[in-house]
């Protein structure tokens, strides 16, 4: 008896979860039809799997950021209309969820995920809708001539890596400015790499090796197998035997707070330690309690609830219930990580207007207004975002548009700022960028676009 | 009647050896067929072809291979998923950078797989059970690490090899639909092959290797070879599977889309659907691949009336519990079930 009962239920369960799947979705695209256009956003996310700190902090800065946007009326008018596709940071589901709203017309997909950004650039490039990763990814999607409909602003890997030597040169006593005797203090020094053992973790070894070579450093890689939460032996090996000066703490999700263990048990100070913006966050440090303090991270936005546009978040989209995370989380890095998504599609959508007219803009249009976006310190500060985004300026040629890093301290309570905006080396991130596209483009046989020709 | 044979003669040998000795089974079959090859390419929308189907067949084609393994030979393998990443980087590696052209490359990424099954499949010669399963679990480790850091194979530190545009004879295989039927044809074709393998003299010593190993190898059966043969034959299939899944849903090769989680994916899918069966690794697969999917779909209905995080956490618990009791309900899996009907139903109305 128990059984079949247990049986007819599961049955039942099934059968009534994809009676569910037809019947509410109908009943919902007949009343979309009555509305007023919206312009469509699809959230790729993940509040599930190891990795939910992320995609569920970032995920729900960008819904309340645009539920901001609607309750203010929408950007010129339009209003926005999002939906959450979870893919668990699980490559196969995140493009099913792509080919799920790829139907609905969406003006750009962000997917918060390397491994799926890798998958879904050539369906992106064939389908024509633009693939924007914001501080991850390729790096060499920067050079717009060869990736046409990828974008990787404000900024990425290789630029924060050269940001980061350029601190640790500070902190070696260098002033900051003067590129020509950098050397003089970075002479020697020790630096270990330590990166999680993936496609994401390799990403930035070739420039650290070019720029050892370049500035007399001695960099050493120490990979960490997936997920890393055992980092014992490189610690042994990074201390004890590497006598590393400085450690570049280059993992993801779980393995980010490990090494902050790790070197409090080795006895390695902690503001030894920088971290990368992917380890750079309250759910990083948090787990490790004391062992976190003084540890460095780097990031390209502002942390913390005191800018005009979180406080607006703050007042009027939690001020009548409508937000999407507990209130605790508004203000932390991820959070405004997402709320920094939202300003930037924002203000990409203000530029297509300005072209294309005030409408539900499209991938094609999306793809002119990424690439010609002009975001400046006045408008930023019209926004409220003075201090919590960088100025950005995209174009034909950089799909990078800005390039600042900012380093953070942990104070054991928060994330402090430890550092102005840092620019990284430009002309020289440029140049391997290019080398890597060209490479890239020779590989696929793609005929480099040129920018002079395209308005 | 449909459902049995009408008594138990079967008076030639034909029948006697008939796949699929029912009608029902046999009508059965048929109508799926049709339904796959006709009805599901003219009705489905390019979403359901593409990101539904074609994934669902690529991952029974692959549970099947280890099914093979787990299932007829008894051999277990927690390092399934390198496999289809071995025949995928080797598939986009042969028509991409060296131009052959793609059926032969596909079936060359098959080939370097179950060359490098074998080589993993060779500690099976000596031990066994839990032991053969860590491993195999070694061979996951050790095969994602040699793809990652030997640029040759992953293209530098991106670690990803696209795939190029695809076509046979000049014809290019470019919408969901043609993808679909390129992955429909081989996987029936080989779905075949293996069902009468599985039949054939090289199946029996196979289950007689699983049933109980000693024994097998008193009446006869070479151990070793067949063993080897089980090994390289199913990381045939995932290598197969793996190539397939890479040009026609990823479209591109990353390790990540390999990973030891999709290889304890695939073990589930196998012992849900039924360990020594064809129709459990349909079944599996289906459990695996469709369920979450039409979970995550119908509560969607929900969106408005509960937080967005607890939702994205109800398809983990739903699942999760639908794993529980389906292992509750029946613990030899879901082709069980079926065989139990058919079982009950040859006998109707007069049990024994």
């Amino acid at each position: 008896m128990g059984r079949k009962l247990m049986f007819t239920l599961f049955v039942l369960v099934v059968a009534a979860s994809f009676v569910m799947v037809s019947g509410p979705a109908m009943a919902a695209d007949k009343e979309k039809k009555k509305e007023a256009p919206k312009q469509y956003v699809p959230l790729l996310i993940y509040r599930t799997g190891p990795f939910a700190a992320g995609g569920s902090g970032i995920g729900s800065g960008w819904e309340d950021f645009m539920q901001l946007r609607n309750m203010q009326g929408g950007v010129n008018g339009i209003m926005y209309e999002w939906e959450e596709c979870e893919t668990a940071y699980n490559v196969a589901r995140g493009i099913e969820c792509y080919e799920r709203v790829k139907s609905k017309k969406p003006a750009y997909i962000h997917p918060i995920s390397t491994g799926i950004t890798y998958a879904l650039l050539p369906k992106g490039t064939k389908d024509h809708i633009p693939i924007v990763f914001e501080g991850y990814g390729r790096a060499d999607a920067a050079d717009g001539r060869v990736f046409k409909w990828a974008f990787n602003f404000p900024t990425h890997y290789w630029s924060q890596n050269t940001a980061k030597i350029k601190f640790i040169a500070m902190k070696q006593g260098w002033d900051g400015k003067n590129m020509a005797d950098i050397g003089k203090y970075l002479k020697g020094l020790k630096i270990a790499n330590l990166h999680i053992d993936v496609p994401y973790g390799q990403e930035t070894k070739p420039i650290l090796d070019d720029m050892a070579k370049k500035y007399g450093l001695v960099v050493r890689h120490f990979p960490v197998s997936w997920p890393g939460i055992d980092q014992k032996a490189q610690w042994m090996d990074i201390v004890r035997r590497f006598k590393a000066d400085w450690v570049i703490n280059r993992n993801w999700g779980v393995s980010c707070t490990v090494p902050l263990k790790e070197a409090a048990r080795m006895g390695f100070p902690r503001n030894r330690i920088l971290g990368v913006w992917w380890c750079g966050s309250e759910e990083d440090v948090l787990p490790a309690g004391p062992a976190a303090k003084g540890y460095y991270a780097t990031n390209f936005h502002g942390v913390g609830r005191d800018f005009p546009m979180i406080k607006q978040i703050v007042d009027k989209v939690y001020g009548a219930m409508k937000g999407n995370i507990s209130f605790t989380r508004v203000g932390s890095v991820y959070y405004n990580r997402g709320v920094i998504t939202g300003i930037t599609m924002d203000e990409a959508l203000r530029t297509a207007h300005k072209k294309f007219g005030v409408k539900v803009i499209n991938a094609e249009e999306m793809r002119w207004a990424l690439e010609h976006m002009n975001i400046t310190e006045e408008r930023i500060k019209e926004i409220g975002a003075e201090g919590l985004m960088q100025p950005m300026k995209t174009s034909c040629a950089d799909h990078e548009g800005g390039g600042l890093v900012r380093i953070q301290q942990w104070d054991g309570q928060k994330w402090v700022v430890a550092s102005d905006w840092i620019s990284p080396m430009k002309d020289y991130v440029r140049d391997m960028v290019e080398k890597s596209a060209a490479k890239f483009a020779k590989e696929k046989k793609i005929k480099l676009r040129d920018c002079s020709k395209v308005d | 009647m449909f459902y049995r044979e009408c008594g138990n003669f079967k008076d030639n040998y034909a029948s006697d050896m008939a796949i699929f000795p029912i009608p029902l089974d046999r009508y059965g079959f048929i109508v799926m067929l049709i339904l796959a090859l006709i009805v599901i390419p003219l009705t489905a929308t390019d979403y359901w072809i593409s990101s539904i189907m074609i994934p669902f067949y690529c991952f029974a084609l692959s549970a099947f291979g280890l099914n093979i393994l787990a299932g007829y030979a008894g051999q277990i393998s927690i390092g399934h998923a390198a496999f289809m990443a071995v025949g995928a980087y080797a598939s986009l590696i042969l028509y991409g950078r060296y131009g052959i052209p793609l059926l032969p490359s596909i079936l060359g990424g098959g080939i370097v797989s179950a060359a490098v099954g074998t080589f993993f499949g060779l500690p099976a010669l000596r031990i066994k059970g839990f032991y053969l399963a860590i491993s195999t679990l070694a061979s996951q480790f050790i095969i994602q690490w040699v793809i990652v850091h030997w640029r040759w194979v992953s293209g530098g530190v991106f670690g990803t090899v696209e795939a190029p545009d695809m076509q046979i004879f000049g014809w290019a295989l470019d919408t969901p639909v043609r993808k679909y039927y390129l992955v429909l044809c081989i996987m029936i074709l080989l779905i075949t092959f293996g069902k009468n393998l599985v039949r054939g003299q090289l199946g029996r010593n196979w289950m007689a290797i699983r049933d109980i190993d000693y024994a097998a190898e008193i009446i006869g059966v070479n151990l070793y070879r067949d063993k080897l043969i089980a090994f390289a034959v199913s990381t045939f299939y995932a290598g197969i599977a793996g190539s397939l899944i890479t040009f026609c849903y990823y479209g591109a090769a990353n390790i990540e889309e390999f990973h030891v989680m999709v290889s304890f994916a695939l073990i589930g899918m196998i012992i849900i659907g039924g360990l020594g069966t064809i129709l459990g690794s349909f079944l599996g697969a289906g459990f695996f691949v469709l369920l979450p999917i039409a979970i995550n779909q119908s509560l969607g209905a929900f969106m408005d009336v509960v937080p967005s995080d607890i939702l994205s956490n109800i398809e983990a618990i739903i699942f999760g519990g639908l794993i529980v009791l389906f292992l509750i309900v029946e613990p030899y899996g879901m082709a069980r079930l079926w065989h139990t009907i058919k079982d009950k139903m040859r006998l109707w109305p007069f049990p024994y």
